[in-house]
Order: C-alpha cells, then structure tokens, then sequence
C-alpha cells in the first residue's frame, strides 16, 4: 500500500511538472506558429547567454518579468473572490489530466509501471465534471472585478461555455455507445488492434460527424478563437481579465492552455486511439511519444484555425451552438444506436 | 474507492500550487497603489456608473434552457455505456427493442422541448 500511495505521488507530481513545462511551450508555439503564419519569425532572441536557441528561453524570461510586475487589486473589487477567481479556474484545469493514459506499462527497475496516474470507472464524468467546475473561476473573476468589459466577458463565457456543453456531452454520448465504458483507460485499450491502428475514427465511420461536432464543441468550451468571444479584444479590451496583473493574469493564461491540452487529449483518446500506433505493443516507451505527437498534431490545428478564421458575433454563436450544433448531436446518437441495434 | 486517492493528492498539489503562486507576486511585485491605478479599467476615463448593473435576462434563460438538457444529457450517459452490452447479451434478447425504443420516446421528447425553446425565441440574440 505504501509503494502504491509512493508510486501515486510521483506519478502526480511528474504528470504536474510536464504539464506546467508543456503550458509555458505551448505558449511560445503559439507565438511561433502565429508568427510562421503571418510570414514574421517569432520571439527568437533569448537564449542562453550567447545562444539564441531559436528563442527556447522565451517562456521562461516571460515567466521571470510577470512574477515581478505589480500585483493590483482594483479599488471597488470583491477582494476574496478577485483573488480565489485565477485559483479556481486554474485547480480543475491541472486535476483533469490524471485519469488520460498516456502508455501501456513500462519496466523500469524490475517493477512495473502503468503510464496512467489513475484509473476510475467514471473517468469521462470526471474529466466532463471538471471542465464544468473551470467556468466558474471565469465568472467568478468577471463579476468580482467591478468592470463592466470583465462583467461582459464573464457573462457571455459561462453563457458561451454551457451552449457547447450540450454539443460536447451529447457528441461524447455517442462514442460511449461504441466504446461501451466511462473508463478512459478501457477506452484506449479497446483500440489497439491491427497494429494499433483500430482508433475509433478508423473502425467506425459514424463517428466522423461526431469527431467535428466534437472538436468545434471542444474549441467553444476553451474560448478559443473563432469562439474567443469572451475576451473579444475589439469590444471588450480583455474580456474577463481585464482587471487582473502579474501572476494572477498568468494563471488564467495557464488554465487557457492546460484546458487546450486537455481537450486535445481527450480527442486523442476519444477518437484518435491515445498511446495507440504501429508497433507500440512490442516498444511500449512509443506509446507517449505517440501520444504527445497527437495531442501536438491537433493543438497545432487549434492554432491554425485561430488565425485562419475570423471571430463570431455573439448572436451567430449561440445560434450555431444551440440550432446546429446541438440537433446534430441528438440526430448522431439516435443514427448511431439504431445502426448498432441494426448490426447486432 | 482506493482508485480516487491520487485525486486527493493533486487537489492539494494544485491548490498549493495556486496559493504559492498568488503569495509570490504579492512579495515579489512591488506596489505603489495609486487611485488612478486602483479605479476599474475604462479605457482611460473616468468610469461611468457601476458595473454592478442589470443584466439582460436572455443569459438567465440560457442557463434555465440548459439545466433542462444537461440533466437528459446525463441521463443518456448510463444508457449508452451499456448499450452494447445489453444488445448482446443473450439474457436480454427479447428487450432489444424495447431497450432501443424507450429511449428513442426519450430522445423525440428532448427533440420536441428544444423546437419548443427554438420556437418560443429563447434561442434568438438578436431581437
């Protein structure tokens, strides 16, 4: 009991110390990429003393400068909720990831290690449940900030976020039906046939419509653009952030980017087989890197679209969510069970 | 149960992680509060009123509207992770349909609220 309550907590702090590393990268590939496309070159200058290291330092120097930037609370703000606000969207964006595997097992040092921290029988509940919890840290800091741009901001993402909340439950209903279990790791291994190539996307074609609704859901949910409404720079400055300075600015950067890692996992494991790829059965340290590849494929194609495709106006954003997006869900999950109950 | 442990261990790691960090730039940041700093952001103005204001109602009946489908989305949820199962299983092959049907009744049910919601213009921003 000792060893696993050990082996629990190293797993957590190592799954912790990877996601704050991969947050702070993920930052400078979004400005790198955003620069890439706009044919610029990006932050390339820190390095380390004479090397320039293509700018790998950035996020650290971007971390060292906030941490000593003035930390202001607003005169007329709600002081206890100003500052528990950055904490409670940023505690649920950092529990979600310990129920996604991300490998079989590996050997090291003659005991085996599953390359999961957790595993709960409700783990998609889990990771939904949290994802849920992250929006009230966002109200939270648009109303307690006394700022009519954060009120706004705060209001038109929870309003924003529960729309696509519909979509992204029900669109997950529908791999449930295919997948038969809520327990991710289940999921995963379920998909490792032919050669781990049997991802969910490949074996069963219905669920293709059910992916898009999926990721356009999952991009709403992490107020990424074309759904960045919340903090639509042109009309309401910062959205709900706009009172916020130094660390407490940075920690809802952090739960922005861990929520985008986390939704691209979750795609990954949803639909695109997880740690799951050629000849992963035989070296199982490919499942990771597998992984990692994936997650990275679709968080670039998160930053694609954000500077490909221009913002919604609110009214066009509810209505897509609610006229759309939502009956297209319903009309997946009763096409999908029919052809199941047809097939068996 | 034993399972949920490490969900214990990274609730206490991230909200110290949280608190360490807000305690940081509160030492490390220097602070020379002046009123102007202190004021709510208004583009440089003096800010207008309050922000303590009236909301349209619009965003209340969104959350209303939700709640309702969230609750049969949850409802879908234990229904579909046994489907398969239940479609194979030979003990239940006479329920088939009706394990199908019941819950399509369920789903036309929530089809026929939303066109009501749709209908009503609880869905319409723009009016």
């Amino acid at each position: 009991m000792t060893n696993l309550l050990l082996e629990w907590l190293i797993k957590t702090i190592i799954i912790l110390l990877i996601l704050v590393t991969a947050v702070a990268y993920v930052t400078l590939m979004e400005r790198k990429v955003m620069a890439w496309i706009q044919l610029r070159v990006g932050p390339n200058r820190v390095g380390l003393g004479k090397f320039r290291l293509w700018g790998l330092m950035q996020p650290l120097a971007d971390g060292l400068k906030m941490i000593f930037k003035e930390d202001i609370v607003p005169g007329q703000a709600n002081y206890w909720l100003y500052v528990a606000a950055p904490a409670l969207s940023l505690v649920p964006a950092l529990m979600t990831f310990i129920v996604i595997p991300y490998g079989s097992e590996i050997t090291v040092f003659n005991r085996t290690i599953e390359l999961h921290v957790t595993r709960m029988n409700v783990g998609l509940l889990y990771v939904l449940a949290l994802t849920s919890v992250g929006v009230y840290g966002i109200v939270l800091a648009g109303w307690s900030s006394n700022n009519k741009y954060s009120l706004l901001g705060g209001l038109r993402s929870s309003a924003q976020m529960i729309s696509y909340e519909l979509a992204l439950g029900l669109s997950i209903v529908c791999v449930l039906l295919y997948a038969g279990t809520l327990d991710l790791v289940d999921i995963v291994n379920a998909q490792s046939g032919f050669h781990g190539l049997a991802w969910n996307i490949f074996r069963y074609p219905l669920l293709i419509p059910v992916f898009i609704i999926f990721y356009i859901a999952s991009l709403a949910e992490t107020n990424r653009t074309p759904f960045d409404l919340p903090e639509a720079d042109s009309e309401l400055v910062a959205g709900y952030h706009t009172e916020y300075s130094s660390m407490k600015f940075v920690m809802f950067q952090m739960a922005e980017y861990l929520n985008l890692i986390t939704a691209s996992s979750m795609t990954t494991t949803l639909f695109f087989g997880g740690w799951n790829g050629p000849s992963v059965g035989r070296l199982p340290f490919l499942g990771p890197i597998y992984f990692m590849l994936k997650v990275l494929a679709l968080i670039f194609l998160a930053m694609w679209i954000r500077y490909t495709v221009p913002r919604f106006r609110y009214d066009q954003l509810m209505r897509f969510g609610w006229k759309f997006l939502l009956p297209a869900a319903i009309v997946n999950i009763i096409i999908s069970s029919t052809v199941i109950l047809l097939k068996s | 149960m034993v399972n949920y442990i490490p969900v214990l261990f990274i609730l206490i790691i991230a909200i110290g992680m949280a608190s360490v960090i807000i305690i940081m730039s509160r030492l490390a940041g220097r602070s020379r509060p002046t009123r102007e700093k202190l004021m709510p952001y208004e583009c440089g103005v003096e800010p207008v009123g309050t922000a303590r204001e009236r909301q349209s109602v619009r965003f209340y009946l969104v959350a209303m509207v939700f709640l309702l489908f969230d609750i049969e989305a949850v409802f879908l949820v234990p229904w579909a992770a046994v489907y398969r199962g239940v479609l194979q299983s030979e003990t239940y092959r006479s329920l088939r349909f009706v394990f199908y049907g019941e819950m399509m009744v369920f789903m036309v049910v929530l089809f026929v609220g939303l066109i009501y919601v749709w209908r009503k213009g609880i869905l319409e921003w723009n009016r």
